[in-house]
């Protein structure tokens, strides 16, 4: 685990008041510019030097990247938006309630009156590897440490690696992915591009750099929730090891329609077990049109699981992830945990 | 610009990581510098080539050799279509991701380098026992050839030695290849260890950084340099004066024409029986 040695090292501090001026100054300083939303995430990097930017760009002063707002019938919540705003605002806790319980989910109060829905989707993997500064794949390097023999890879990934097993840490991600939200990204050369939550996230075998789709001077500007899944049956279930406060061991997100008892149509997702949030499309095939009940559940629970392949340590997220899905298609009361 | 890039090994020792991809872009435009330099050359220069007449005489005088000549048995050209179609998957898996172009691509290159690496096996063993093993080869007995080559090319009438069955540039590119694809295969393999394949327990302390450090820089230095070569290689293999060799890593033979203007039968024997060996 990287050590807090003493007062971070210098850099610039840029406080736009504008997406414009922000850019501005992520483009004059390229690759040397780190973006400051809530600055839980970034204070812990810069503190231990292990990043070194010139220039830090803080979005705190931007006005038109917070709140929410009512746009086509759904959402749009500003990327600077707090994860507590989030929380309180009634149409997230009317509508999309899923969103409301990932968002409560993450870390503490004081964080969350402090972190921001956009930091939150865009931080860092808490591979403690990485994040010790070592040249992992993940850091420009040529192996990765958690997957060795001897390594310590509790935490780490059960599907989707590719050199690196580092998670995706967030907790609002699933739910989004879930909600088929759309991220607003204004482009460093200009322009503005709208992708799906899905799409947002990048795994290793992609780029083994970074964990989302954003560019050096690009910046998340908001995500539209679509009035689609707005109020539809929803789950949401984090697993961790403290229940105050903690990173998700393995999570679940789900938004259904049903008719009776059948399910008309579902979004499934899970976080913690691969580098980007995991939408299981297979599943969503296999369920749907068939009956909301147990025999469904575990055979969809089965599927999600196949091509695991856990580390030395951390083979219980396999029946963990298992039963997670089963619970979110089945529902709590009639699910029971198997190992 | 840099070359190499390093990192710090949970020891806080220096240690190599892969070369600076910088060294790619050098490699593309060293390749595309040489194209259009010698592209350039052979518009303007005056080099020589066998004059018509001269051709027209040798073909009447081995009128008993046959028609098509045998460059390339089925084997030999088998091997080089696989070779190159699993030279450009590793090329594209390993250089569009850096330039940019960014999909997965780690398993498909793998895949392709054991296909490169098999077709390489193969080669070995039916060039050592099917084909004339040496006259692929360049050596100081081919110094004369040199001379007389590079003297036609700047326009001089030489009566000096042709090539054997394969012109010397085509020899010396191949022993350049031999050496890349050897250093690209090999350091690839070992590689393999680090990642998840079917074949082997991933092992990344097979060597020790430092070694694990030469290993990338070598497999990344032949590979950047592969990117040269290649252009090189389409250069040539396009160029319409060049097109006949081409044509008979596809058909498997030349003309005769072709053969006695291109090449020194002493050298290149070809009886009228066609029992050659290619």
């Amino acid at each position: 685990m990287a050590v807090i040695r003493d007062v971070m090292p210098a850099f610039e501090l840029f406080q736009p008041t504008s997406i414009e001026d922000a850019q501005a100054v992520l483009n004059r300083y390229g690759t040397d510019a780190w973006v400051l939303a809530g600055g839980l995430d970034s204070l812990d990097w810069l503190k231990d030097r292990i990043k070194r930017p010139q220039a830090v760009v803080d979005l705190g002063a931007i006005a038109e990247l917070k709140g929410v707002r009512e746009r086509d019938g759904g959402l749009e919540i500003g990327a600077m938006t707090t994860l507590t705003e989030v929380v309180r605002h009634p149409s997230v806790g009317e509508r999309y309630s899923i969103l409301l319980e990932a968002a409560e989910a993450a870390a503490s109060p004081q964080i969350r009156n402090q972190g921001t829905i956009g930091g939150n989707v865009s931080q860092d993997t808490r591979c403690w590897y990485y994040r010790a500064g070592w040249p992992c794949y993940r850091a420009g390097g040529n192996i990765c440490y958690a997957d060795t023999p001897d390594a310590i890879n509790r935490e780490h990934a059960i599907l989707g690696a590719d050199r690196c097993v580092a998670v995706n840490p967030s907790d609002t991600a699933p739910a989004l992915i879930a909600l088929d939200a759309q991220m607003v990204v204004r482009r460093a050369g200009g322009g503005e591009r709208i992708v799906s939550a899905e799409d947002y996230f990048v795994g290793p075998a992609i780029d083994i750099t970074r964990m989302t789709m954003l560019e050096p001077g690009d910046l998340l500007t908001a995500i539209r929730l679509p009035a689609t899944w707005a109020g539809a049956q929803f789950y949401f279930e984090k697993i961790r090891d403290r229940q105050v406060w903690d990173f998700a061991l393995v999570s679940v997100a789900s938004a259904m329609r049903t008719t009776g008892s059948t399910i008309d149509r579902i979004r499934i997702v899970v976080n913690g077990v691969a580098a980007r949030p995991l939408r299981l499309a297979a599943v969503e095939a296999l369920v749907q049109g068939r009956p909301r009940n147990e025999g469904t559940a575990v055979v969809a629970a089965n599927l999600a699981i196949e091509g695991a392949q856990p580390l030395r340590f951390n083979a219980y997220k396999v029946p963990l992830m298992r039963n997670l899905v089963k619970r979110a298609i089945r529902g709590v009361e009639a699910t029971t945990w198997t190992s | 610009m840099d070359f190499l890039t390093w990192g710090r090994n949970p020891w806080d020792q220096p240690i190599l990581t892969h070369i600076s991809w910088d060294l790619l872009w050098a490699s593309f435009f060293a390749g595309i510098v040489f194209l259009v330099a010698h592209a350039s050359y052979m518009v303007f220069s005056a080099h020589r080539k066998r004059h018509a007449a001269e051709t027209d005489a040798m073909e009447a005088a081995r009128a008993d050799l046959p028609e098509r000549i045998p460059r390339h048995s089925a084997a030999a050209r088998l091997f080089h279509w696989v070779m190159a179609s699993a030279m450009f998957t590793l090329l594209i898996t390993a250089f569009l991701p850096i330039a940019g172009i960014r999909f997965p691509w780690v398993t498909w290159h793998w895949i392709a380098g054991l296909v490169l690496t098999g077709s390489i096996v193969f080669h070995i063993v039916h060039a050592t026992f099917w084909l004339d093993f040496w006259s692929i080869w360049v050596g100081p007995r081919d110094l004369p050839e040199l001379k007389a080559e590079v003297l036609r090319e700047l326009g001089h009438e030489v009566p000096g030695p042709r090539p054997g069955k394969y012109p010397l540039g085509n020899r010396l590119y191949h022993l350049a290849i031999v050496v890349v694809a050897l250093a690209v295969v090999a350091s690839g393999l070992f590689m393999m260890v680090r990642i998840r394949t079917p074949f082997f327990t991933r092992n990344p302390y097979l060597f020790t950084d430092a070694t694990w450090g030469v290993t990338y820089v070598l497999h990344g230095l032949a590979g950047v340099a592969l990117v040269g070569l290649v252009i090189a290689h389409v250069y040539f293999a396009v160029r319409p004066d060049k097109w006949w060799i081409t044509k008979s890593m596809i058909l498997g033979w030349i003309t005769r024409r072709q053969y006695l203007e291109h090449h020194d039968p002493d050298r290149w024997a070809i009886s009228s029986s066609r029992h050659e060996r290619t």
